[in-house]
């Protein structure tokens, strides 16, 4: 068991990046802190994938010199999926963000609990 | 007086405002962590179980890749398998995917937008909208701007021929936009790229893409020739409306990434 893990080093260091980003999306209460934690894990993500797509000793699927047999490039889908995914992880992000703008000019502080105190004061009064 | 008694906020908040942070805070901490590592640990048995990295019997390469790249430039006549992939074979998820980061920029807009007197807040933002001119930041940015814009279009052009296409050179765009916009600041930008212009080519490149795309799939499926030449494989005019789409993704990109710029900076829209 411990030798795959360290052939698939690629997928063991998306575990562990994915662990990072998911334990900052906890773990920390400041607001853009936990984006940051977000997009780690993303990035995990997409490492893993392409990870999963490549074979070893083939080129990029690119085809080069009139070779088209499938044996000689590697997998495109997960490369053509992972562009998916990026984007959106973008949007998402942005999107994100643009509310944390709005919830700062409302409450001009960044901490979460801070920010539930606040808003359990102007729910009472 | 009745009002200070009562105790303030909800259940949980009102527990840790008695109790103290610092226990709540710690017991949550402890938590979080044991749940992360246990995921972690899940996750590295999966690990330990996949076959192993860069094997050719990789279930993963199984029948659809090996038809995209055996039939691929016959298909779509991009020498690029992973561009004819994404604008020919799935060519409806690209467009939901611009869809997708177009309701973003909208969102982004809607929520950044400020209309009504201006707050202590955004007139802070107004006086950093356009700092004191930085003399390095300028001349470097009037020597790498042209080149790097020149770059996203080569990157765009190519996209169905070398590594590259619609998204990456679209924010290679984006990024030159930026540059000079942060070297000059918006003011300046505004006079060649005023924000009707990023808004009219986003929607401008959208609907292009569907137009284009619909026509070929509903030709493609009722059997009618849709006159779209292939060219040949590996010429810059060629793979159909491979590189017309590239074109209207990277074009709808730049401007939405220039436009999440110009909103998270200046918080402003006319």
């Amino acid at each position: 068991m411990g030798v795959r893990l360290l052939t698939n080093y690629y997928e063991t260091a998306s575990v562990i990046l994915f662990s990072i980003g998911f334990a900052t999306l906890f773990l920390h209460r400041n607001l853009i802190k936990k984006i940051i934690g977000l997009n780690i894990a993303e990035t995990a993500v997409y490492l893993y994938f392409v990870a999963k797509g490549y074979i070893t000793g083939r080129a990029a699927p690119i085809i080069a010199g009139g070779i088209q047999e499938a044996d000689a490039y590697v997998n495109p889908v997960p490369t053509g999926l992972i562009l998916t995914g990026i984007v959106i992880s973008v949007s998402v992000t942005a999107f994100a963000l643009a509310l944390i703008v709005k919830i700062y000019k409302q409450y001009e502080t960044l901490d979460l609990d801070e920010i539930m105190i606040l808003a359990g004061k102007e729910e009472e009064g | 007086m009745k009002m200070q008694n009562k105790p303030v906020g909800r259940g949980w908040v009102n527990w840790k405002t008695k109790h103290g942070k610092p226990a709540f805070r710690r017991l949550y901490a402890a938590l979080s962590v044991v749940t992360c590592l246990s995921f972690a640990c899940v996750l590295l048995f999966m690990v330990s179980a996949l076959p192993p990295f860069g094997d050719p019997g990789n279930p993963a390469f199984n029948e659809v890749p090996r038809k995209y790249i055996e039939e691929g430039v016959q298909d779509t006549g991009a020498l690029n398998i992973v561009a004819g992939m994404i604008l020919d074979y799935r060519a409806f998820d690209t467009f939901a995917e611009a869809c997708v980061l177009f309701t973003a920029a909208a969102a982004v807009l809607i929520l950044l937008r400020s209309d009504g007197p201006l707050s202590a807040f955004d007139s802070l933002i107004q006086e950093m909208e356009d700092p004191r001119p930085n003399v390095i930041l300028m001349q470097t940015a009037s020597l790498l701007v042209p080149i790097i814009l020149l770059f996203g279009c080569y990157v765009i052009l190519n996209g169905h021929l070398s590594p590259g296409g619609g998204f990456s050179g679209g924010a290679i765009l984006g990024a030159a936009l930026i540059l000079y916009a942060s070297a000059y600041g918006t003011k300046r930008a505004r006079r060649f790229i005023h924000y009707n212009v990023l808004r009219r080519t986003i929607a401008l490149c959208l609907y292009f893409y569907a137009l284009a795309k619909g026509y070929a799939f509903y030709a493609g499926a009722n059997g009618i020739d849709a006159g779209i030449p292939k060219g040949t494989p590996g010429a810059l005019f060629s793979a159909g409306l491979i590189p017309l789409l590239n074109i209207a993704v990277g074009l709808a990109v730049a401007c939405v990434v220039y436009l999440f710029y110009i909103l998270f900076s200046t918080g402003e829209f006319r």
